[in-house]
């Protein structure tokens, strides 16, 4: 009889999969279900945003960040704006800050909502998504309250934010929170304690601290292998350090830990928000110095110096001094930062974006060899990746 | 003589052959119009779960969304993939269909209701829900798609898997019956259902059953996270109509065998006034109703389970589980004297 050789099975995984989270595509090699070799492709959602912003002023550069990971939009603009802020030495009002805090937090939730829930539903689990999916959209009419859209805010600008919580909107986020608390409860009533999600979950996906380091894992993907590294505790920023709470770490690095620890940040930035709303000063929303931050239109209507500094803001912009400045915040993903190089004019010189779902991408094939397809699957959906800021 | 050879043939073939004619419409119409309404039932129950309003456009309260769902999929293309076997890849989604039918033939819907009333109508429904993985093995293999393979290659292992354990849990009812006539299992069950008695193995039959129609958690064949839709994934029209209408008569035949072994089939709960006035039918009906329910309910809360997870189950826990009983049982009814005697 003649020899047969048996060759692997090649799947193309995606762009056009229910689980590829947008456009994700892995060629996947197969022996059986065993993933033998999983190769992510990438670039299929590339807009140049990068290269965009090179051409807008810093102002118009804000909408582009977005447009990245559009689960948590105001948190990439928290990046962006607090590099503009850092090359030109603004300092952010009390209340700005807390508002920027409190937006940044509901960003959090809305990303980890998401993750968890869709995450449960490439394990096979309808209903977290459905649930999931009614609370964020509570959460983004506060968005929408507050910017008028319900994703792409352009809300956290260079000296603050854009405009003032309307009145009484930091009340009724307090006034949501339990429910939303209760929502991931009866979430976790279906997922935690589940013994086909456990078995799905447990030991799926492990990567130690020193692996995910050396991956330069953060966020979340770091966290759960045991590390506890937070921006908001190490490098505090936007009066962080002012907040009590805590930062949960896994234990295992596995798939369950990433996940219980995405359960847990959530009822940490509920925690957040309370103090934020509790302890909320009055004041300005946004840096009162005239050359960056556009004057109020009451005011604009008495002074002739208000109106000249708005013409201007809108058409030049402002001009931002020479000099180049990284400034990252812990997104719902891990770090996303921002660099930036000014060559004194109202433009980037050049915006570098380092986005945390890249890194997390890169260890795909790590991470997945040798699991079986579903298991590549569930990796896939619990590393959070959106394509919108792995593309860029 | 001509006149009686038209009687013979009257008498002999043309009346008893309608007679069965009009029998299998009674039964298969209803049938279908009840398949079209599991669709609906099905959105319904989970959108309420998941806090939605489900099909609710189309008529009042979304009644006429099955009808409008059955007119999109007739009016669409049939696509036939060019590398495909085109006489298989059509040949796949008939054999579904018809066997998810043919099985209704022996199934007794109440007392004297059935269209076969054969003595081996176990085997018969056995063989048929067989036979059922071929539909699913033949679409995968002649769609010559990768996802529509690997999908039938994981239908075809659970199918087997999951028949083993199947077989051993009828085994134990049929000890305590004494007859594979589904009538008689029926009329056995007229002091006690077996759901009862033989509580673990009713559970153990149901999750095979949930099993065998690829019903959540075992949905591995058409996984929608990890091969799009499995074996049917290359299917449009009216062809992947015919699997989905087939999909859901085999949900209703489980849930009717189920109702038949466990759940006493057309008896009403207690033998006593208010239960026994309301028809046989009407019990038979509500129980596979419930048994629907609690199919969908399964699959609003459970996640899925991966490929050597649910084989692990099916081998190396149902079996030798199943296995146990059916030798305690039998140790039981011999030790006590309680085999039936000549049914």
């Amino acid at each position: 009889m003649a020899e047969v050789t048996i060759a692997n099975y090649m799947v193309n995984f995606g762009p056009q999969h229910p689980a590829a989270h947008g456009v994700l595509r892995l060629v996947m090699e197969l022996d059986g279900e065993i993933v033998e070799r999983c190769d992510p492709h990438i670039g299929l959602l590339h807009r140049g945003t990068e290269k965009l912003i090179e051409h807008k002023t810093y102002l118009q550069a804000v909408p582009y960040f977005d447009r990245l990971d559009y689960v948590a939009p105001m948190n990439q603009e928290h990046a962006f704006a607090l590099a503009t802020e850092r090359l030109l030495g603004l300092e952010v009002p009390a209340r700005g800050q807390a508002v920027r805090v409190l937006f940044a937090e509901i960003g959090r939730l809305l990303n980890h909502l998401l993750n968890v829930t869709t995450h449960a539903l490439d394990c096979g689990a309808m209903t977290p998504a459905l649930w999931g999916f009614e609370e964020r959209e509570k959460l983004m009419e506060f968005y929408e309250g507050v910017s008028g859209a319900r994703m792409h805010a352009a809300y956290f600008r260079p000296g603050g934010v854009h405009q003032d919580l309307p009145r009484g909107m930091d009340e009724e986020i307090v006034k949501y929170l339990p429910r939303m608390l209760k929502v991931i409860d009866d979430i976790e009533g279906l997922l935690t304690e589940n013994r086909i999600y456990r078995q799905r979950n447990v030991d799926i996906g492990v990567i130690n601290a020193k692996d995910a380091m050396d991956w330069s894992f953060s966020g979340v993907m770091l966290r759960g292998s045991g590390v506890a590294w937070d921006l908001r505790k190490s490098q505090p920023y936007d009066g962080y350090e002012k907040y009590d709470f805590d930062i949960p770490v896994g234990k295992n690095g596995d798939c369950f830990d990433r996940y219980l620890c995405r359960i847990e940040e959530m009822r940490q930035s509920a925690r957040i928000i309370e103090q934020v709303v509790a302890n909320m000063p009055t004041g300005p929303i946004a840096s009162d110095d005239r050359k960056v931050v556009p004057p109020k239109r009451g005011e604009m209507k008495r002074s002739m110096e208000a109106l000249i500094h708005h013409f201007k803001l809108y058409t030049e912009g402002y001009h931002v001094p020479e000099g180049e400045v990284y400034a990252a915040v812990e997104a719902p993903k891990g770090e996303f930062g921002v660099y930036l190089v000014s060559d004194g004019s109202n433009k980037p010189y050049r915006c570098r974006i380092r986005a945390p779902g890249f890194p997390h991408l890169q260890a795909t094939d790590f991470l997945s060899k040798g699991y079986m397809l579903a298991d590549a699957v569930s990796i896939v959906g619990n590393m959070d990746i959106v394509f919108g800021e792995i593309d860029r | 003589m001509t006149d009686a050879f038209w009687n013979t043939l009257w008498t002999g073939y043309v009346f008893p052959g309608g007679l069965i004619l009009v029998h299998i419409l009674m039964l298969t119409v209803p049938l279908l119009i009840a398949v079209a309404y599991l669709t609906l039932m099905e959105r319904k129950v989970l959108a309420a779960m998941s806090l939605r309003m489900g099909p609710n456009v189309v008529g009042p309260f979304g009644l006429l969304q099955p009808f409008a769902d059955a007119a999109k999929l007739i009016f669409k293309e049939t696509i036939i993939p060019s590398g495909a076997n085109k006489f298989l890849f059509i040949m796949a989604p008939c054999i579904t269909f018809i066997l998810a039918l043919i099985a209704w033939a022996v199934i007794p819907v109440a007392e004297g209701w059935v269209i076969a009333n054969i003595n081996v109508g176990v085997l018969y429904l056995f063989a048929i829900s067989s036979l059922g993985v071929y539909g699913i093995i033949i679409a995968g293999w002649s769609s010559n798609s990768r996802y529509a393979f690997l999908g039938a290659l994981r239908s075809s292992a659970q199918m087997v898997s999951y028949e083993v354990s199947m077989g051993f849990v009828i085994i134990t009812v049929l000890l305590c019956v004494g007859s594979l006539n589904l009538s008689a299992i029926v009329q056995a069950q007229k002091t006690v259902w077996f759901a009862l008695p033989l509580f673990p193995m009713f559970i153990v039959f149901f999750i095979s059953a949930l099993a065998e129609t690829n019903r959540h958690p075992f949905d591995l064949p058409e996984a929608e996270a990890e091969l799009v839709a499995g074996y049917q994934v290359e299917y449009s029209s009216m062809a992947f109509a015919l699997f989905f209408l087939g999909e859901y008569a085999n949900m209703i035949l489980m849930s009717g065998m189920t109702t038949i072994l466990f759940l006493g089939g057309w008896l009403p709960p207690l033998d006593i006034a208010p239960f026994n006035w309301i028809p046989g039918i009407v019990w038979f009906c509500l129980k596979i109703f419930v048994l629907l329910f609690v199919f969908i309910w399964v699959r609003a809360t459970v996640p899925r389970y991966r490929y050597d997870q649910l084989m692990r189950l099916g081998w190396k826990v149902f079996l030798p589980f199943s296995l146990f009983w059916v030798v305690a049982t039998a140790g039981v009814l011999v030790a006590f004297d309680l085999l039936p005697k000549g049914v």
